[in-house]
């Protein structure tokens, strides 16, 4: 079980968070524009990288907050978290 | 065996009298079930599970491969549990269950717990190692938490006759115990077995903490308790386990493992008649030292070494003891119960086999570091060629290992190793520095004589030596798996079941996969073992499941209105974690018949039901509207406040996620509904979007679902109860329209009331704050008694909404359906929203999609019945659809259901048929509206 950095609660089990998958993957500004190969890739298309990995996470019985948390896939190491609007590097 | 009046830590003033095999059996205070029965005689525990050879106790602790026993009667009774763990007492019943046990059938009598608690350092295993890694860090300030399984700590101390610092070593135990117990911020937990460690300091501790008393004296304390400590650094100080040696019936009841036998004889006086001891390192001349103390007759050491020259060796023969160098053990001789009544001694260089007749066997093969809380968090190992057991191959963070689970042997070694962990655990946490920390204690243990590298005797017979006892895997079916190509010990493992039993083959693994590498000519490095898995011993679901039973296995949500319903017989559906009144049965009525009266009540007169289940959320702020018509497929934002709107949200991929009616409440303030069970994903659905693509606007969520209570009356006559109710409320339908809303005082409670059908008919949802609700209903039912109000249930809604072709999210959709496939083209507006984008990916425009029709059926059909074209066919016949909803109505007359249909749309009119298992059901595709199709009926 996980012990998981809120940003803005401070640790906490893995039981109080739900899991959102890869981060830094935005809703296209203009989905209209895209092509149905490239609005199936930002559907259907994520990183399943060995390594560190930028992924989202919900305070849910908590502060209701989203964040992000840079997790190493290979060993489960927990980098840091870091707020959105923040990149990878801010993660502590 | 034998038991010593003047031996052990039992208390052999103090009999306890258990049952075993139905019959009495008497033991002392202190006893273990299995020292007990060795103590009254009991060799034999049963048969082996493939070969129905006699088996017996092999050791003294937890890596025994046959100690297991079903223990506790009636809903009591556990299977397999750990004969050495299990503590004799008055009352104790137990029976001979090897290697398969019988679960109990009823609700388990006793109680499971759990805690949770935090440390700095938690310390696995109380051995000497142990007990100074936790004072150590206890002394620099840490907070510590000390478990270990067995009820005395000690660890190896108690089954061992050692000094450290030239006093009894179990006296050093118990003086470092009274220091720890001592400190404040120590917790020392024994009967407690670290099982399983996660990530980030997430030990899993497993504590007995009544199950060695008799139910009637555990006074309402839990049987079991389960610890989850997050802790920052774990000492692992597990110890080292014995291995044995292979040789021909190397498995009768009396061959033990020679530290086996001497912990019988330390912990509780058990003695052989006449011991001999077969060994390939010098440990085992502890056994045969220590039973010629105790007077037992010691006929021989047999060391496969040839010339062991050690000080215990010396020690040995000093003592007058035979050592027989370069000799092994081939083969053992049973007495008429198939126990041991001898050994067959042969010299390694050759000549005759000699038979040495003894009633035990005490063998070492060696000794592995017990290091599966390191394996549970990725830590590795190495083959060490000259101590020849696997040793840690460096150590993950936060979990170090000390004493002889890190390959350190010998007594006073560990306990310097272990205050040198500790010290080191403590500093990872802050407290004092290791370097100028305490002085570590000297180790000055005798030098040992380097071990043999042995396993199997040569010349043994294949088909009667053991590799895995517990598995019954023999050298034999090991050569077979190896000679069918498997070359991977974790495939030997799968194929042979070696190290795969309930004691996880501890005394094993480590020689299968030396004979692996024997048989292909690969260093043993490079084979290696199978790798150990949490739990490092087997965990009873109850401890896992605490309180977490019945009633609280989750939570029970209900309505203010809840005890009106079950006072007036409600039968309940559980939709999600809610109780929903389901129908309201009448004295001899089934379900459909009072269904089919609810309904009737509702198209013909008036019906009332309890809708406050549903999810509300309080949308706020400057930017609602717009925040609104981006997940909607619709337009809220042109909604003037007092009116009502019904909305469907998809997810990105455009599949139909949510729907409900969305009330503006004010310019910046709107209410939106949703699925009872749908409520909390769309929250946190909502608040994504809001937190992560568009933090810039001005909205604010709130959960109102608990808040309000919502009674809908509904029915022709809906209109004379609300006015009944509410006086000063005009409700005629030129003041208050289909999907208004007002604020109105309703039976003397400040509601909010609003025109919503869900029925087709004329129907006002009042909503008042949930305490009131109960006040609201029973006012409801009191005005609407002169029309024949009639209470009803999620069933009769789900009968009125689908005669009215109404899609219920769940039922009609299953994430494959979009709102174009349920025919709301007329809800999809012309402008961005979430999902949109996927409407028009090819597959969405296939005109072979399934639709949503209405079917009219000749009988009722099962929902989830498959369709087909054809009334006569052949399988495998191609499915068209399926049915989603299939009821009978009072309003029709007649059976009639809702469907997802190939093209349906266009098929309207059309047969098509739903093969049953009683025969094929002619099927007619209709439009989904059957009743009203001209809504005349929502405004009375
Ligand atoms: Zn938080």
């Amino acid at each position: 079980m996980f012990q998981i950095r809120c940003p803005y609660c401070g640790p906490r089990d893995e039981p109080e968070f739900k899991y959102g998958g890869q981060a830094h993957v935005a809703y296209p500004a203009d989905p209209e524009a895209l092509s149905d190969e490239e609005w199936a890739r930002f559907l259907f298309f994520r990183d399943n990288s060995k390594g560190r990995y930028a992924e989202r996470w919900n305070h849910a019985a908590g502060c209701r907050r989203w964040f992000n948390v840079v997790r190493d896939t290979g060993t489960h190491e927990l980098v840091g978290s870091y707020r959105v609007g923040e990149q990878p590097e801010a993660a502590r | 065996m034998r038991r010593l009046p003047d031996r052990g830590r039992v208390d052999h003033d103090q009999r306890v009298a258990f049952s075993w095999d139905g019959r009495a059996v008497e033991g002392l205070r202190g006893d273990t079930l299995a020292s007990a029965l060795l103590a009254s005689g009991v060799l034999v525990l049963g048969s082996s599970v493939l070969m129905s050879r006699p088996r017996g106790i092999v050791g003294d602790g937890v890596t025994d491969p046959h100690a297991f026993a079903q223990v506790g009667a009636g809903d009591r009774t556990e299977p397999l549990m750990r004969m050495h763990e299990v503590e004799a007492h008055d009352g104790l019943v137990a029976e001979s269950r090897l290697h398969q046990g019988i679960l109990p059938t009823g609700p388990d009598p006793d109680r499971f717990e759990k805690r949770h608690a935090h440390a700095d350092v938690v310390v696995a295993g109380a051995g000497p190692a142990g007990l100074a890694a936790a004072l150590a860090a206890a002394e620099q300030g840490a907070r510590v938490i000390l478990a270990d399984d067995h009820p005395q700590l000690g660890g190896s101390l108690l089954g061992e006759e050692l000094l450290l610092d030239d006093r009894p070593a179990h006296e050093w135990a118990r003086h470092v115990e009274d220091a720890l117990r001592a400190h404040p911020d120590v917790l020392v937990l024994p009967r407690t077995t670290v099982v399983n460690v996660g990530d980030q300091g997430a030990v899993a501790l497993v504590e007995r903490v009544s199950e060695h008393v008799a139910p009637e004296h555990r006074h309402g304390r839990a049987l079991r308790r389960l610890w989850q400590v997050r802790t920052r650094e774990l000492v692992v100080a597990t110890g080292a386990t014995e291995r044995s040696l292979v040789f021909a019936d190397n498995d009768r009841p009396g061959v033990m493992l020679a530290g086996g036998v001497r912990g019988l004889l330390h912990r509780y006086g058990l003695v052989p008649e006449r011991c001999v001891v077969f060994t390939a390192n010098d440990s085992a001349y502890r056994t045969a030292i220590d039973l010629v103390g105790a007077g037992v007759e010691v006929p021989c050491v047999v060391d496969v070494r040839p010339d062991p020259t050690g000080p215990l060796a010396e020690r040995a023969r000093a003592l007058g003891i035979a050592v027989r160098a370069a000799s092994a053990v081939i083969g053992t001789d049973g007495d008429a119960e198939g126990a041991l009544a001898g050994v067959r001694v042969v010299a390694l260089d050759g000549g005759a086999e000699e038979v040495v007749a003894c009633d035990v066997l005490a063998v070492s093969g060696g000794w592995d570091p017990l290091m599966d809380l390191h394996h549970h968090v990725g830590g590795r190992a190495r083959w060490d060629a000259e101590r020849l057991c696997f040793v840690p191959d460096g150590t993950v963070p936060g979990v170090h290992l000390a004493g002889s689970a890190a390959g350190v042997f010998g007594t006073e070694a560990c306990r310097r190793d272990g205050h040198l962990v500790g010290l080191v655990a403590a500093e990872a946490t802050g407290h004092g520095s290791a370097a100028d920390g305490p002085d570590a204690p000297a180790a000055r243990d005798a030098a040992e004589a380097p071990p043999a590298d042995f396993v199997v005797t040569p010349g043994t017979d294949p088909v009667h030596a053991f590799v895995d006892q517990h598995r019954d895997v023999t050298i034999a079916g090991v050569e077979r798996a190896l000679g069918s190509g498997i070359r991977h010990v974790e495939h030997l493992k799968r194929y042979t079941l070696v190290g795969t039993g309930t004691e996880q083959g501890r005394t094993a693994k480590v020689n299968a996969g030396r004979m692996a590498a024997d048989r292909f000519a690969l260093p043993f490095a490079e084979v290696g073992v199978s790798n150990a898995r949490p739990p490092a011993q087997p965990v009873t679901f109850g401890a896992l499941a605490g309180r977490a039973l019945g009633e609280r296995f989750d939570p029970v949500r209900t309505t203010s209105i809840h005890p009106w319903h079950v006072a007036h017989g409600a039968v309940f559906e559980d939709v999600g974690q809610w109780k929903r009144p389901w129908y309201f049965p009448q004295a001899g009525e089934d379900m459909d018949a009072a269904v089919l009266r609810e309904c009737r009540a509702v198209r013909e007169g008036v019906g009332m039901m309890d809708a406050s289940t549903l999810g509300k959320i309080d949308v706020k702020g400057a930017d609602a509207g717009e925040f609104l018509d981006r997940l909607y497929t619709g337009v809220m934002s042109t909604l003037k406040p007092g009116r009502a709107r019904y909305g469907v949200m998809c997810k990105a991929d455009g599949m139909v996620m949510d729907d409900g009616v969305v009330l503006r409440l004010a310019e910046d303030r709107f209410l939106a509904t949703t699925t009872t069970g749908g409520a909390a994903g769309v929250l946190d659905w909502m608040e994504d979007f809001l937190q992560t693509e568009w933090p810039d606007l001005d909205v604010w969520l709130t959960s109102v679902t608990e808040q309000w209570a919502t009674v809908a009356i509904v029915g022709p006559k809906a209109r004379e109860v609300m006015a009944a109710l509410a006086p000063q409320l005009d409700v005629r339908q030129d003041a208050f329209k289909f999907m208004q809303l007002e604020e109105a005082v309703v039976a003397g409670i400040e509601a909010r009331v609003a025109r919503i059908s869900f029925s087709g008919e004329l129907a006002f949802e009042i909503s008042v704050p949930m305490t009131w609700g109960l006040a609201l209903w029973e006012a409801v039912f009191a005005a609407g008694q002169p029309f024949g109000i009639t209470p009803y249930g999620t069933e009769s809604m789900h009968v009125l909404r689908a005669e009215k072709g109404y899609f219920i999210v769940g039922q009609e959709t299953d994430g494959t359906v979009t709102p174009l496939d349920l025919g709301l083209d007329w809800m999809v507006a012309d402008k961005e929203f979430v999902g949109r984008r996927s409407l028009r990916r090819s597959d969405m425009l296939r005109d072979d999609r399934k639709q949503l029709v209405g079917i009219l059926p000749a009988e009722r059909l099962p929902e989830g019945a498959q369709l087909v074209d054809d009334a006569d066919f052949e399988i495998p016949v191609p499915m068209i659809g399926h049915v989603t909803s299939s009821y009978d109505s009072a309003a029709l007359g007649r059976p009639f259901g809702l469907a997802l249909v190939r093209r349906g749309r266009d098929r309207i009119g059309e047969t098509i048929y739903a093969p049953l298992q009683h025969g094929t059901v002619a099927v007619e595709i209709v439009d989904p509206v059957l009743f009203d199709q001209e809504g005349a009926r929502r405004d009375g």
